[in-house]
C-alpha cells in the first residue's frame, strides 16, 4: 500500500496544529493530565522513601546526586581527559611516533619532536598539545599508541573555559595528571590554563604557537 | 635477445639482463634488498630466490641471467616458503623500533613482511644490540641495529663516488655497517646512501624527526642548483603546519632518470632548498613612494612599471634577467623587451666565488637554464650592451631604467662601489626575484615573484634537455610565476602580443615552441616526465 501520506499535504507530524485531536486542542485536560503523573511520581517517591527510612531496605525511590558535591561512581573504561604516562624518571614515555596524531579524527593533537640524550629512546616530544575544543573523545589515540604513552583514565571531565586558547591542553598540564582512583574519582585536580580566568586578554602567543603557515598570515613587508 | 617465461608469460629481454629485471618486464614483482640496478651485484640479501624449472633449488634472481628458454617462476609455493624464512632471518636482530624510526612508511622492511612475510615469529633469544643514532657525516645518521647489512652503502662509495668511506666490519650477527678509521662520509654525493639503503639504518639527520613521511605531498621537478637538470621530487609537508619547523619544503629526493642523473643527486642540491620558506622571501609587491618602501597592490606596481617602462626610450632600459629564470619567464620577458625595443639585455652575471665542477653531475655554472636563456634569445645583440655594460652605462646615467630579475648583483664579482653607483645612478631601479636582498632594497619597485617549486615551468639543461618542473606548492603571500607578472605588464603597455594573455605557464611554453625553432615541436604533453633535447 502507498503511504497515504506521500502524496496529501498532511503533515507527518502528530503534534502538528492541524493534526491535534479535539481533546488536545482543548489544552487544559492535557496540562491537568500532566500534573496527574507528576503528582503520581512524587507521592509514589515519597511513599517509597518513607518506607526506606523505616527499615524496608527493598523500597528504593528515586536518587538525586548531590553533583559537584557527590559523585557518581564512574566505569574504569571511561574516556575522561586524557595524560601522558611518564617514564621512572618523570620524562615522558611518549616517543612521538605520530601514530596518535595520525588516527586522531579530530585533528587535535599536535605533536613535535625532538632529540632525546639517550639513543635507545632516540625520539620524545618536544611539544605535545591536545586541543580540548575539538577532541571527540573516540579514545583512537589511546588504542594506536605503541608505548602506552597516553590514556584516559583520569576521570575528570570538567575542562570547559571561557576561551578557545583555555581548552589546549600542553605535554606538562597532561604529563602532570594521574589516573583516576577505583570508583573514578579524578585524583589531580583539572589543571587550568593561566588564560582560562574571565576578563583577562588572551595570550596570542599560543595561537601563534600552534603553527599557522607562514602563507596564511601573509608576508610582512620586507625592507 | 633471450626470449624466456616468467610466470607462464613470455618475454624478450635484452642479452645481460637478470632475472629480477627480466620479471620486472613480465609485470612480476621479485622482492629484493641488496640488488639495485646502479650497482654492482653481491647475492647477499639471498631474498630475491625465484625457481626456475630443471633446477633442484631455488635460485637468486640478481645473480642469475636470463638466457633463451628459461622457464622462471616467481610465485610457487616454494618461493613464498623461502621469502618468509629469508624475511625471518633478516628480521632476527631488528629492533622493531618503527615508532621512532624516520623510515617507517617508507621502508622496505615493513613493505616486504606485509607483503611476503606475515610468519609467526619464533626467535626467543635476546637481540644482539649495536650502536645508535650515530652521525657518519654531516648528512647521514647511522642506526647499526636496523641494518640488514645488504651492503648497497658501501658498493655505492665504492663504485659510484670511489671514496670508500665505508665497510662491514665484526663478523656473524655482530657484523655492522660502519666508517673507516679516520674518515666521515662527507663526498658531495653522501646523501644518496640514504636513498638506497632500503631499511631505516641510513637516515637523513636534516630531515630527521621532521616530519612522518605519511604526511608528504610529492611533485615532480627539476633541480634548479646547475645547469646539469638534475630530475627530483619535492616532498613537501603542508597537512600538518607545526611539523617541519613551519617550512613547506621537507627534503629533496631524487627522481630516475637514464639520460640525466641516473638514480642520483648531489648533497647541494639535495640539501639547497632551505630559501624557499626562507624568512627573506618577497612576499607583497612593494613601491617606494618618497624615498619609503611600501607594500601595494599588484594593479598598482603592475601599472608603475609599465609607466616607468612607457617612461623611458628604449636605449635608456637595461634588463639584466636571470637564468634561474623558467624558459617561460625568459620568453615572456624576450617578447616584452621585442616591443618595447630594448636591447640592453643579458643574463650571465658573474658568481663571486666560482661553483665547483666534477666529472660526475655538478656542473660550475650554478643556474638551471643558462642554456635557456642563449636560445630564448636573452643574450647581448649588436648594438646592446652585456650585464658590466648596462651597469656602467647606469653609472653614466646613460641607463635609467633597470630591471634586474633575481640576482643579487652586490654578492656578485663585481667591485661592490660599482654596483652601488649603478643602482643609485639609475632613476628607477625595478627588481624582480623570490628573496630579499641588497639589490632588492635598493630598488624602486620590488615585484616578488614565486620559487621554482611554486610554479610550473621548463629548464634547458646545459646539455639541452628540455624538462618540465612542476608546482609543488603555492606561490608564497603574494607572489606571482616569473611569466605572470611579465604578462600582466605586457597587457598594462597595451601590447596586443597573445603571449600576454597567457592563462597557464603551457600557454606560454606553447608560444615559445612556435616562435624559436630549438623548441620546435616541444609540448608540456611531449615533454613527459624525462624532457627531450632541443634542436641543434
Amino acid at each position: 500500500m502507498a503511504n497515504r501520506y506521500a502524496e496529501s499535504n498532511v503533515p507527518m507530524d502528530r503534534r502538528h496544529p492541524s493534526r491535534m485531536t479535539v481533546r488536545q486542542r482543548f489544552y487544559l485536560v492535557e496540562v491537568l493530565a500532566g500534573l496527574r503523573l507528576t503528582g503520581v511520581r512524587f507521592f509514589a517517591n515519597m511513599w517509597r522513601h518513607t518506607l526506606h527510612a523505616v527499615g524496608i531496605k527493598a523500597a528504593r525511590g528515586a536518587v538525586t546526586i548531590q553533583y559537584p558535591e557527590e559523585r557518581r561512581p564512574y566505569s574504569p573504561r571511561l574516556r575522561s581527559l586524557h595524560r601522558l604516562v611518564r617514564r621512572e624518571d618523570g620524562s615522558p614515555r611518549c616517543v612521538a611516533c605520530m601514530m596518535c596524531e595520525t588516527v586522531c579524527p579530530a585533528h587535535c593533537i599536535y605533536i613535535v619532536a625532538t632529540e632525546h640524550p639517550n639513543p635507545d629512546i632516540e625520539k620524545v616530544p618536544a611539544r605535545f598539545d591536545i586541543d580540548l575544543g575539538k577532541c571527540v573523545f573516540c579514545g583512537y589515540c589511546v588504542e594506536a599508541c605503541p608505548e602506552d604513552a597516553i590514556r584516559m583514565d583520569t576521570g575528570i571531565l570538567e575542562f570547559a573555559s571561557y576561551s578557545r586558547a583555555g581548552m589546549i591542553y600542553t605535554k606538562e598540564m597532561l604529563l602532570a595528571l594521574e589516573p583516576a582512583q577505583a570508583d573514578g574519582a579524578p585524583t589531580s585536580p583539572v589543571p587550568i590554563p593561566a588564560d582560562r580566568k574571565v576578563g583577562e586578554p588572551q595570550p596570542e602567543a599560543r595561537r601563534a604557537d600552534m603553527g599557522i603557515p607562514r602563507a596564511e598570515r601573509g608576508g610582512e613587508p620586507q625592507p | 635477445m633471450p626470449r624466456l617465461t616468467i610466470n607462464g608469460k613470455e618475454v624478450e629481454v635484452p642479452a645481460g639482463t637478470n632475472l629480477i629485471e627480466a620479471a620486472r618486464l613480465a609485470g612480476a614483482e621479485v622482492p629484493h634488498y641488496c640488488y639495485h640496478p646502479g650497482l654492482s651485484v653481491a647475492g647477499q640479501c639471498r631474498l630475491c630466490m625465484v625457481d626456475i624449472e630443471k633446477v633442484p633449488r631455488p635460485q637468486v634472481g640478481c645473480n642469475t641471467l636470463a638466457t633463451d628458454g628459461m622457464v622462471v617462476n616467481t610465485e610457487t609455493e616454494r618461493v613464498k616458503e623461502t621469502r618468509r624464512s629469508i624475511m625471518e632471518f633478516h628480521l632476527i636482530n631488528h629492533p622493531l623500533d618503527c615508532p621512532v624510526c624516520d623510515q617507517a612508511g617508507e621502508c622496505w622492511l615493513q613493505i616486504y613482511y606485509m607483503k611476503h612475510g606475515l610468519y609467526d615469529p619464533r626467535m626467543t633469544d635476546d637481540k644482539v644490540h649495536k650502536p645508535k643514532a650515530v652521525p657518519l657525516g654531516p648528512h647521514v645518521m647511522l642506526d647499526a641495529e636496523r641494518c640488514i647489512l645488504c651492503s648497497r652503502c658501501v658498493r655505492y662509495c665504492d663504485e659510484i663516488t670511489r671514496t670508500g668511506e665505508l665497510g662491514i666490519f665484526n663478523r656473524g650477527d655482530h657484523s655492522e655497517i660502519g666508517l673507516f678509521p679516520g674518515t666521515t662520509l662527507e663526498n658531495k654525493y653522501s646523501g644518496n646512501v640514504i636513498d638506497i639503503c632500503p631499511v631505516g639504518a641510513l637516515t637523513d639527520r636534516d630531515f630527521r624527526f621532521q616530519v612522518r613521511v605519511w604526511y608528504l605531498d610529492r611533485a615532480k621537478s627539476v633541480c634548479p642548483g646547475c645547469a646539469r637538470g638534475c630530475n627530483i621530487e619535492i616532498h613537501t609537508s603542508q597537512r600538518r603546519p607545526h611539523h617541519n619547523r613551519g617550512r613547506r619544503v621537507a627534503r629533496i629526493k631524487p627522481r630516475f632518470n637514464a639520460g640525466v642523473n641516473q638514480w642520483w643527486i648531489c648533497d647541494a642540491g639535495r640539501y639547497g632548498f632551505p630559501w624557499i620558506d626562507d624568512e627573506s622571501r618577497l612576499t607583497t609587491p612593494m613601491m617606494s613612494v618618497s624615498g619609503r618602501s611600501t607594500g601595494t597592490t599588484w594593479d598598482e606596481v603592475v601599472v608603475a612599471a609599465a609607466r616607468a617602462l612607457r617612461g623611458h626610450r628604449p636605449e635608456e632600459i637595461g634588463v639584466i634577467a636571470s637564468p634561474q629564470m623558467a624558459n617561460e619567464d625568459l620568453f615572456v620577458l624576450r617578447r616584452l623587451l621585442d616591443h618595447l625595443r630594448v636591447l640592453q639585455r643579458d643574463t650571465r652575471v658573474l658568481p663571486r666565488e666560482p661553483g665547483d665542477e666534477d666529472d660526475f653531475l655538478l656542473r660550475a655554472d650554478k643556474n638551471p637554464n643558462t642554456r635557456g636563456a642563449e636560445l630564448v634569445g636573452l643574450v647581448p645583440v649588436s648594438g646592446g650592451l652585456d650585464a658590466r655594460g648596462i651597469l656602467a652605462a647606469a653609472v653614466q646615467k646613460r641607463i635609467k631604467l633597470l630591471w634586474v630579475f633575481q640576482h643579487d648583483l652586490l654578492a656578485s664579482a663585481w667591485p661592490e662601489s660599482e654596483v652601488h653607483a649603478a643602482l643609485a645612478g639609475a632613476e628607477c631601479v625595478i627588481f624582480q626575484g623570490t628573496n630579499a636582498s641588497g639589490t632588492s632594497a635598493r630598488a624602486h619597485l620590488v615585484l616578488p615573484s614565486a620559487a621554482y617549486a611554486e610554479y610550473d615551468g621548463t629548464f634547458t639543461s646545459f646539455e639541452g634537455r628540455v624538462q618540465r618542473f612542476r608546482a609543488a606548492l603555492p606561490p608564497l603571500g603574494e607572489a606571482l610565476p616569473g611569466w605572470e607578472i611579465l604578462a600582466r605588464v605586457g597587457r598594462a603597455l597595451e601590447a596586443d602580443d597573445p603571449v600576454f594573455r597567457a592563462e597557464r605557464a603551457e600557454h606560454a611554453f606553447n608560444g615559445l615552441a612556435a616562435a624559436v625553432p630549438a623548441f620546435a615541436g616541444l609540448s608540456y604533453r611531449a615533454l613527459g616526465d624525462t624532457g627531450l633535447m632541443v634542436r641543434s
